[in-house]
């Protein structure tokens, strides 16, 4: 185990050293101490290591990742795990708004509740989130799985392309195009996948799936007095 | 962007540190707003006089028997404590108009901060720290604050846009956001008799409370009002003589955190504002819920008041 005091080591010097470490590296895990909320912790990383943040971040926190594992013991704030392309990033508290933005793949997990705009834009990452969501969550979603085991806020998927939304608890409003579609065998086995590899206690069978309705993918006349 | 923070302290055996700790707050909030920064305490009761922050370019002489002068206006004994480009008068209770009609005749630069039994605002262009060190804002003690740091987008960077913004006694507010119908009420406001000083989107949000409440609403009203007829970005932290209050708007873009124990509550624009405050550990930490209202105040129960819009 390495120790990384942030507040007497400075920020450029954790994410040079953790982006230094090759996928061959022995020095496979990492703490961070003193993270006092600061921003871009843990970035850009692209090794099999495990980095442990000993408290709460502040904005983009584990953002651009591969490969790695990030866990926060503690709250992160805007923009956790933004882009990443693989690895899993676990917030043990609360995310603030566009947790997992634009994620290509991988796994986000949050234990508490995520905020606005939770996995907008998100092109192939799988967030999982124990609790709420906020409103405007998965807009423009591209592909990917979000899961909510608590509630989402207004405006859920609005303009969504065919990432696959599941809820078990209420659904504020949807965004535009956005419906409940049927739960199938291969829905309830992907869910269930990902509720265990994100240790949620929730059966598949709670759950409700969101989908695109696919009517805002082609121009309709009918609108062309819209534009 | 621009950087809030705010303390309301529930255990007033903390009132002595109260400026320190915003001090340590404003200056971590430096990279959200670099250029100019204000801070507004609410200190101790003047004694049924109305205390009125003023600041001049030009203390030196503006700032000369000043007390005395308008004094002799106003046919009462006024006091004055200099604070670097600030002073703060003791004007007889009810003699806030006349005392701002004597000001502009006698010392027609000096600019109103604030008026009120206990509130006093600081702000100047300039670093954070620079500013907070000029006027010695740690060394103040009080039982509530809030301050703020500029980076300007709405109106010029200069000391009158800095916040916080007083408009009514007692009342202050700082925003982070922009206003997109500032000009308009603006407009409205002055008809109805509100004063407003700059062409700052912020100082018509203030305004418009102050009016609001001139007209019967509490702080939580008023700022359950402002989502209806406010348009554009806005976190507020707004203060009166005994509460704290804390909206968004519906969109919710500009960030807010808060924390509350037994002691305090507190609100930052991030995390990073409260990491020195006692007990922080412990804290209930939370982000405020987009168009919701969020208040607390020194006469109610001494349980939290949160009420939701």
């Amino acid at each position: 185990m390495q120790t990384y005091d942030l507040e007497a080591n400075g920020l450029r010097g954790l994410n040079a050293t953790l982006q230094s470490q090759s996928t061959e590296t022995n020095q496979t895990s990492w703490e961070v101490v003193n993270p006092k909320g600061s921003h871009a912790i843990a970035v850009g990383l692209d090794a099999p290591i495990e980095v442990t943040v000993k408290g709460s971040t502040g904005y983009y926190c584990a953002g651009m990742n591969q490969q790695a594992t990030v866990k926060v013991e503690g709250s992160v704030g805007p923009g956790v795990a933004e882009n990443m392309m693989s690895g899993q990033v676990i917030v043990d508290g609360d995310a603030s708004q566009y947790a997992g933005a634009t994620g290509h793949g991988g796994l986000l997990v949050i234990k508490g509740n995520a905020s606005s705009r939770c996995g907008i834009s998100m092109k192939g990452i799988d967030i999982v989130v124990h609790g709420n969501i906020g409103h405007m969550s998965a807009f423009m979603a591209q592909a990917g799985n979000l899961v909510v085991c608590g509630d989402a806020g207004d405006a859920l998927g609005d303009s969504l392309y065919e990432a696959r939304l599941f809820v078990r608890g209420s659904v504020k409003s949807l965004g535009a195009d956005c419906v409940e579609k049927e739960m199938r065998p291969e829905h309830l086995e992907i869910l269930k996948d990902l509720l265990d590899r994100a240790g949620a206690d929730a059966s598949p069978e709670e759950f409700k799936r969101y989908g695109s309705a696919r009517q805002l993918y082609n121009f309709d006349v009918d609108n062309a007095a819209a534009y | 962007m621009c950087g809030i923070v705010g303390l309301f302290l529930k255990d007033q055996s903390l009132a002595p540190q109260l400026g320190n700790m915003l001090t340590d707050m404003l200056i971590t909030m430096t990279d959200r707003g670099p250029d100019s920064a204000g801070i507004a305490v609410y200190g101790e009761e003047s004694g049924g006089k109305t205390k009125v922050t003023l600041q001049s370019p030009n203390p030196k002489d503006d700032f000369a028997s000043l007390a005395e002068e308008l004094g002799q206006h106003l046919g009462a004994v006024v006091s004055q404590t200099d604070n670097d480009t600030h002073t703060v008068l003791d004007v007889p209770a009810g003699q806030f108009e006349a005392a701002r009609a004597a000001l502009a005749e006698i010392r027609p630069s000096v600019r109103i901060m604030s008026r009120g039994e206990m509130l006093e605002i600081y702000k100047e262009v300039g670093l954070p720290k620079d500013v907070a060190a000029r006027f010695d804002i740690s060394s103040l003690s009080g039982t509530h604050g809030i301050g703020h740091t500029r980076m300007a987008t709405e109106s010029a960077v200069t000391t009158m846009g800095a916040h916080p913004f007083n408009t009514g006694p007692d009342q202050c507010l700082v925003h982070n956001g922009s206003l997109s119908n500032h000009n308009s009420l603006r407009r409205k406001l002055r008809r109805e008799g509100v004063v407003i000083q700059t062409e700052n989107d912020t100082e018509v949000g203030a305004a418009y409370l102050t009016w609001k409440m001139m007209n019967g609403a509490s702080l939580g009203e008023a700022l359950e009002s402002s989502l209806e007829d406010l348009d554009g970005f806005f976190t507020f932290v707004v203060g009166t003589k005994d509460g704290f209050g804390v909206v968004r708007d519906p969109i919710a873009c500009k960030p807010a955190v808060m924390a509350e124990t037994d002691q305090y509550v507190a609100f930052g624009s991030e995390y990073r504002a409260l990491v020195n405050l006692p007990g922080i550990e412990d804290a209930r930490v939370w982000e405020p819920e987009p168009a919701t209202v969020y208040f607390w105040s020194h006469n109610d129960s001494p349980t939290t008041t949160e009420k939701a819009a």
